[in-house]
């Protein structure tokens, strides 16, 4: 009997590892192409880089110097940590308002929220873009409001959520205290808050470093380009030139941030995921 | 407490709500209207009623031809995603040592954003279809099955995860009771585990029958220049984007209305999913 459990332990084994070789060699093969030279990666994508088809990392300078790859990776950590603050400041504050000022306007809101989240991006594409560049919106700064706007409907109906299970008496005995809405909210509610807005800022985080359309849109390819913007545009000859091994390296270099960010918050990035999932 | 804090309206609701009707709102309603237009611009739509909704489904083919091939790739996507996904997840509860290991690996393709990976994957589908001297342009076919693997590496770690909470939710002594009763695990698979898990498989369907029909990104970066293997959300785009010169504005209202069509369809797959999952909480 144990010896056929540790039969069928042995294959489940194998089969995990065959299927683990299969999901990373994708990304070990961009690795071993970033440091292959131009010729050997188009020639020979799936060869091991030696002798005179190692490149170094020169393909790494190329990629950090040529796409000015290090301004549209700011842009995006600039864009991204803004854009996520203020969507958990903004959205939490509204749910605390739009649960417990209940009422018509405030039910209408919360159903104009939740329907903004089924309505595909393409649906708003154009008429949204029109209406950025008519209030000075396409800029760095201009765009954070863009995503405040563009979040709130998934962030508003996760915060409401959680904030109705929240017992009324703890919020209404600051007030009887004195505290104001304000002093209530921040000192007493939004503490509470703390996990569903972990999960909030952790699902809007990727969906705005990662975003395509809305910032080539807003944004353009000039010099406040965000990451996938930059990678399209290299990508698809938009510089001209492709530089095969540059090329590799941005992508490395775009994938990176991402994996170490990963394993960093894997336990938070997984819970709020699926908390996401099951909830939206 | 309800009186003081609506005088704080223009604190906690107005920055939200002034932002969402800049960029969803104001954009959403004029949409609508400007899909029973003909504009080159936002401010300058003539009424033409009907028209491009006929057109759609007239003499324009690019939008029924890219709702069957959406309609196609998202049946293949979901069935193949969720099939593996499930079975990964059946391997990785059976208590060995090193799942979460598995676990964090399988997961990781899913942080990864759309561009970035149609990118790395059209680097290997050509290397593969390069050694027979073609590439993923040569046959739609290749271009279809190459954004189902990509959606498949994407999205099985993201499903995985969902299937083993459901899994590791089925209390233990229904697989012992089954066991003492002489049940073969294969019977218990199908008499108890699937039966349990039911509430994770309507999840996940719809996860992916949401995710597969507004795919954008990854056609884009995959194979978005040929107009055979163009889904929806990217056969709008290019109706808005790729046209220029005189008929600019029936190019733009006929962009409109795919678009329209194109959220009706989304909002259907997602009231349907509402209605699925609520019978499901009645059920329990």
């Amino acid at each position: 009997m144990k010896s056929k459990r540790s039969a069928v332990n042995f294959l489940i084994y194998t089969l995990l590892f065959a299927l683990a070789a299969v999901f990373l060699a994708p990304i070990f093969i961009i690795l071993l192409n970033s440091v292959k030279s131009n010729f050997y990666i188009s020639d020979s994508p799936f060869s091991i880089p030696s002798g005179e088809s190692f490149a170094g990392i020169q393909n790494f300078i190329k990629g950090f110097t040529q796409s000015d790859f290090l301004q549209a990776f700011l842009n995006s950590a600039f864009i991204t940590v803004f854009s996520v603050g203020g969507i958990v400041l903004l959205t939490s504050m509204t749910a605390w308002y739009i649960v417990r000022v209940s009422g018509r306007l405030t039910k209408i809101i919360y159903y104009l929220f939740v329907f903004s989240m089924i309505v595909p991006f393409q649906m708003v594409m154009y008429t949204m873009t029109y209406y950025a560049f008519e209030l000075g919106l396409n800029n760095r700064l201009g765009i954070i409001l863009i995503y405040i706007g563009f979040g709130a409907g998934l962030s508003v109906f996760m915060f409401s959520g959680f904030i109705k299970s929240i017992p009324k008496e703890i919020e209404e005995a600051a007030t009887i205290d004195g505290c104001s809405p304000i002093k209530t909210f921040f000192l007493v509610v939004f503490p509470i808050l703390k996990p569903t807005a972990i999960t909030v800022a952790i699902l809007n985080a990727m969906w705005i470093w990662n975003d395509y359309l809305l910032p080539y849109l807003v944004l353009g390819s000039g010099k406040s380009r965000t990451l996938p913007v930059a990678v399209q545009m290299a990508l698809t000859g938009g510089y001209g030139n492709k530089d095969m091994g540059a090329l590799m390296a941005m992508l490395v270099l775009a994938i990176v941030p991402i994996i170490i960010f990963y394993l960093f918050c894997q336990k938070y990035i997984i819970k709020g995921v699926v908390a996401g999932a099951v909830k939206g | 407490m309800q009186k003081t804090l609506k005088k704080y309206f223009p604190v906690f609701l107005l920055p939200t709500l002034l932002s969402f009707a800049i960029s969803f709102l104001v954009p959403f309603v004029m949409g609508v209207y400007l899909s029973f237009t003909e504009f080159k611009t936002v401010s300058d739509g003539k009424w033409v009623g009907l028209d491009n909704y006929i057109r759609i489904f007239t003499s324009d083919k690019t939008f029924t031809d890219s709702l069957w091939l959406t309609v196609k790739f998202t049946v293949v996507s979901v069935i193949t995603i969720n099939l593996i996904a499930f079975s990964i997840a059946l391997l990785l509860t059976k208590g060995l040592k090193g799942t979460n290991l598995f676990r964090t690996v399988f997961f990781m393709p899913n942080l990864i954003g759309g561009i970035v990976l149609g990118h790395i994957w059209s680097l290997i589908i050509n290397g593969v279809l390069g050694y027979f001297g073609v590439d993923i342009t040569y046959k739609p076919e290749y271009g279809f099955w190459g954004l189902v693997v990509l959606m498949n590496w994407q999205l099985i770690g993201y499903m995985m995860i969902i299937y083993i909470a459901g899994i590791q939710n089925i209390p233990d002594y229904l697989h012992e009771a089954a066991a003492i009763d002489g049940a073969s695990p294969v019977q218990s698979l199908f008499h108890i585990t699937i039966p349990m898990v039911m509430p994770s498989v309507t999840i996940c369907t719809f996860l992916t029958l949401t995710n597969s029909f507004k795919v954008f990104d990854q056609n884009l970066a995959l194979n978005g220049k040929s107009a055979e293997t163009s889904l929806l959300a990217l056969d709008i785009f290019k109706t808005f984007y790729d046209h220029t010169g005189l008929k600019l504005a029936q190019w733009h209202g006929t962009g409109q209305a795919k678009a329209v069509i194109f959220s009706i369809l989304v909002a259907v797959i997602a009231f349907i999913q509402l209605r699925a999952t609520r019978q499901k909480e009645v059920e329990h």
